[in-house]
Order: structure tokens, then C-alpha cells, then sequence
């Protein structure tokens, strides 16, 4: 199925379509996809840091799978996500702002959340509007709820979302990638070194 | 899953809210003396909820979580009512079942959980209002009794549908008026805790939660029934303050009325037989703790 369809920074509006109903399709072990578009891991990788280094307030939102240590490699992905912030603070300029906010659980927090320290599946959308992000990561967030907000916030926001997804990739992410280890996620940080200088600071 | 599973990932602990670190470092899971002592003094499993103010159900929720015997291997079923608007705010794996529906999912689940974990024991507590049980859930409710099935039903009998604006519920007593009950009821109030009683619950217990050390009798001699012998019952007056027409401050008096010897909520309790060898059992085993612990002390200060 080919599809002229493609996965944009919104707001889209208030309910957008799941991209997998608009065609756009995951990309195979070895791949990743950029708005929709099937592209190798090493291309999205350029473009993912790219969005890093060119945003205001380029952000990682880790979620329960790496934020609790249930087992090594969840350990092992803890501390490459912690590397690859530190290597995207030390690689923006002082007028950008990297932060790391986790995604502790997907209870629905009513009547409030603070944003400032958490991001909540339900209304991910306050958490970036308060922080002004404008992109983001998630990270070690169980498929169903990051695709539950990535809608949210397509739909709502002008974010532009990466998926460092372990299991086949988000279709509804702007860029995402699949089958996530502690090694890609450093690989990404290399890549963020490499271009550190080389794309230009938000105006 | 023990507490030492319970672990925040090193490198990402800083970042983690205040209640998450504090739920690993200053949290009662794991301590087989918990209860209702440990409130102000341990972090509880409750965070802020968005229950009304004063409303007595939040006590009834403290109390209730201070004393499950072991947070970390249960779960608990919740129902539609105010006590959905706090279960997104406890720190103890919960189900939101559909009204009425939460005696069944509590029986599939405890099933499911015995074989899957066949040497750990997994408790299951339903905690539904008085809609959701009685009236609504009633089918479900005793058909798990008669099933025997093993985990504990406590029922938050506030006498009336309250966050839909008071309308006549099952357990709402003759007579009384509420705002959407306008000619008052019109029969008794149904006696749940004999039904319960007659329906096979080897635990049933009618009271008030004025008192919280007796909250945590009840929910641990429930609970530990429940997981070796059978059924559980508890009714808990957790009344509504603004239909009942009352202040925030009033809540604890009405609780307190309500439980004198002649009332409706005077406490009422029945354990069956195989239930009081066992509590005696526990009982025998907690005086050898003590006895233990006594002895120790003694040979440390000596």
C-alpha cells in the first residue's frame, strides 16, 4: 500500500488519524522510519541527532522499562540514556535547554500533574506546552501507552517525536526506531557528538 | 515481587519525583509488622487523592493500605464510585473493573495468579462502594461467595450513589431522604453481612472505620483468611459528608454515632470455624514473635 500520507509535527488536530490507518507502515529489523518514510537505522540516526541539536528544548522522556531496574539490560539502557543527555547538554548551546524528564507509571494522575518533573501517558501534551519542548524521545515506555501519546501530542502539539522503541517501532512518531539497546542509544549519542557544531542553533 | 526488585535505575533516580523515591527508600512493602502505626512515620501507599475534603473514605483507604498485610503480592479491584478517582493515586497494582463486575475479575484474577505463582502467596481484595456491590455487582458478588472464592470483598457503604448526586441505593437505610431519593426509601436496608454470612464467607464485619487499629485487625484477619480458606467480607460505613448534609469536620462524629451498640453500624462480626483455628494460629505464631523479640532485646541491653 502506498501512501501519500505523512507524520508530521502537529497540531495536527484534535483527534489525528493513527498513522498505521493513514499507511504508514514499521520498518524492518535493520531500519527505522523518518515521517513515515522507510530509511536505514544510520539515516534516521543523523536526522534524530540533527533534531537534538536544532531544537530550543530538545528532551529524553525515559519510561518505567528503563526507569526501574528490573534486570541488567535495563540498567545497562539506564546509563546510555543518562550518557546520551549528558552528550546532548555538553552539545547545545547556552540559548537550548536539554532536559530528561521520566515517565514513571501510566496511572492516569487526576486532577493534576506537576510538568515540570513528569510526563504522564494521559495528557502528555502538558508536560511539553509547560516546558516548551520541541523534541522529544521516548524511551523504555511500553508500546501501547507511547502510542497513546505520541497521538496526544501530534495532535495537540508542535513536537517533533523520536520512538527509541524496543520492540518493531511508532508509526505515530516522527522518527522512530526499533529494536532499541544499550549500544544504539550510544550510538545516537556519537552521532550528536559528530554533528556537534554542524547544524545550527535554533534562531 | 519483593522489594529489593523494587529498584530505581542508578543513573536515573535523581530525575524520578519525590513520592517514587520515597516509596523505594521509606515504604512498608516487604514488612510483615505494617500497619496503621506506620502512617506519618512511613511513607504511605497512598499519594495525594481527589476525594473531597474530610470525606471519610480517604481515612478508610489509609487505614486499608497501612495494613494490607502484603502489598507487594496483591492487587486489588476497584469499581466505578469515588474510590475510582483514588486507586490512580495508590501505589498497589489495581484493576478498575467495569460496575458491578469486580467479585468476577477478582475471581478470574486470583485463579490465574494461584497457578501462575503457585508458591507465593498472591492476595486479591476487591474494594467497591456499596452501589457496585449490593445493588448493581449483587450477582457477581454472591456467586463468588458461593464459589468460594478466595479473596476478601470490602464493601465502602456510604448508603447511597454519591458521586452521581444521591441517589437510593441498596444499603441506604428506611427513611431517608436524599437528594435525588426525594419520597424517601421505602424498604430496609439490606442486610448484607447476614447475606454474606449465609453465602459461605468464613469472615464477614460490619463496622465504622472511626477506629484504625481495628480497621487493621479486620483487614488482616480478612486477608489472611481469604488466602487459606475462603471468602471475606467486610462492610465499612465510609459515609458521604455532602449528602448526608454534613461539614468536613463532621465526618468522624457521624462514624462514631453510628457505631453506638443500637445503630446500624454497632460492630458485628462472624468467623467460621476452620477461620478461628486459623486466627488462633496466627495469633499463637504472634505471641512467639514477640516472645522472640522480647528475648532479644533483653540480651542486647544485658
Amino acid at each position: 500500500m502506498t501512501t501519500s500520507y505523512k507524520v508530521m509535527p502537529g497540531p495536527e488536530h484534535f483527534l489525528p488519524p493513527s498513522a498505521a490507518s493513514m499507511g504508514i507502515r514499521l520498518p524492518d529489523p535493520g531500519q527505522a522510519h523518518i515521517h513515515g518514510t522507510i530509511v536505514s537505522e544510520e539515516e534516521a540516526m543523523e536526522q534524530a541527532a540533527r533534531q537534538f541539536l536544532s531544537a530550543k528544548v530538545p528532551t529524553i522522556f525515559p519510561g518505567p522499562l528503563v526507569l526501574w531496574a528490573w534486570n541488567d539490560k535495563a540498567a545497562k539502557k539506564a546509563k546510555a540514556i543518562r550518557y546520551l543527555y549528558e552528550t546532548i547538554k555538553e552539545s547545545v548551546d547556552s540559548s537550548q535547554h536539554a532536559m530528561l524528564i521520566p515517565m514513571p507509571d501510566y496511572r492516569p494522575k487526576y486532577p493534576k500533574i506537576n510538568p515540570e518533573i513528569e510526563i504522564n501517558p494521559n495528557h502528555p501534551n502538558l508536560t511539553i506546552w509547560h516546558n516548551k519542548i520541541d523534541a522529544c524521545m521516548f524511551v523504555g515506555v511500553h508500546c501501547h501507552q507511547a502510542n497513546l501519546s505520541l497521538k496526544i501530542i501530534r495532535g495537540g502539539t508542535n513536537c517533533y517525536t523520536i520512538a527509541m522503541c524496543a520492540q518493531a517501532g511508532h508509526e505515530d512518531a516522527m522518527l522512530s526506531f526499533r529494536d532499541a539497546t544499550a549500544e544504539k542509544i550510544l550510538r545516537l549519542a556519537d552521532w550528536v557528538k559528530k554533528l556537534k557544531g554542524s547544524v545550527a542553533p535554533p534562531a | 515481587m519483593s522489594k529489593e526488585r523494587i529498584k530505581i535505575a542508578e543513573e536515573l533516580f535523581d530525575i524520578m519525583p519525590a513520592e517514587y523515591q520515597d516509596l523505594v527508600k521509606r515504604a512498608t512493602y516487604g514488612n510483615e509488622q505494617r500497619g496503621w502505626k506506620d502512617i506519618g512515620n512511613a511513607k504511605e501507599l497512598i499519594e495525594e487523592h481527589s476525594l473531597c475534603a474530610g470525606c471519610p473514605e480517604s481515612m478508610a483507604f489509609r487505614y486499608i493500605l497501612a495494613s494490607l498485610p502484603n502489598p507487594e503480592d496483591t492487587v486489588m479491584v476497584g469499581s466505578t464510585g469515588c474510590t475510582s478517582l483514588v486507586f490512580p493515586h495508590v501505589a498497589v497494582h489495581n484493576i478498575h473493573s467495569l460496575f458491578g463486575n469486580q467479585n468476577a475479575i477478582a475471581s478470574g484474577l486470583k485463579r490465574a495468579l494461584t497457578v501462575r505463582f503457585p508458591d507465593r502467596p498472591k492476595d486479591v481484595v476487591v474494594l467497591a462502594g456499596d452501589g457496585a456491590t449490593v445493588d448493581i455487582g449483587l450477582d457477581m458478588t454472591l456467586q463468588a461467595w458461593f464459589r468460594q472464592e478466595k479473596f476478601t470483598t470490602i464493601c465502602f457503604d456510604n448508603e447511597l450513589y454519591a458521586n452521581t448526586g444521591g441517589q437510593e441505593s441498596g444499603l441506604m437505610q428506611k427513611g431517608f431522604v436524599a437528594k435525588m431519593a426525594p419520597v424517601g426509601k421505602t424498604f430496609e436496608k439490606v442486610r448484607l453481612p447476614e447475606i454474606a454470612r449465609e453465602s459461605g464467607c468464613h469472615y464477614v464485619v460490619n463496622c465504622t472505620v472511626s477506629k484504625p487499629n481495628l480497621i487493621e485487625k479486620v483487614i488482616k484477619n480478612a486477608v489472611h483468611i481469604a488466602r487459606e480458606i475462603g471468602p471475606t467480607y467486610l462492610q465499612l460505613y465510609t459515609p458521604c459528608i455532602l449528602e448526608i448534609g454534613k461539614n468536613s469536620m463532621e465526618g468522624l462524629q457521624e462514624m462514631r454515632d453510628s457505631e453506638k451498640p443500637t445503630e446500624r453500624f454497632a460492630y458485628k462480626e462472624y468467623v467460621s470455624e476452620p477461620a478461628k483455628e486459623l486466627l488462633a494460629e496466627l495469633a499463637a505464631k504472634e505471641k512467639e514473635r514477640k516472645a522472640e523479640a522480647k528475648k532479644q532485646l533483653a540480651g542486647q541491653t544485658a
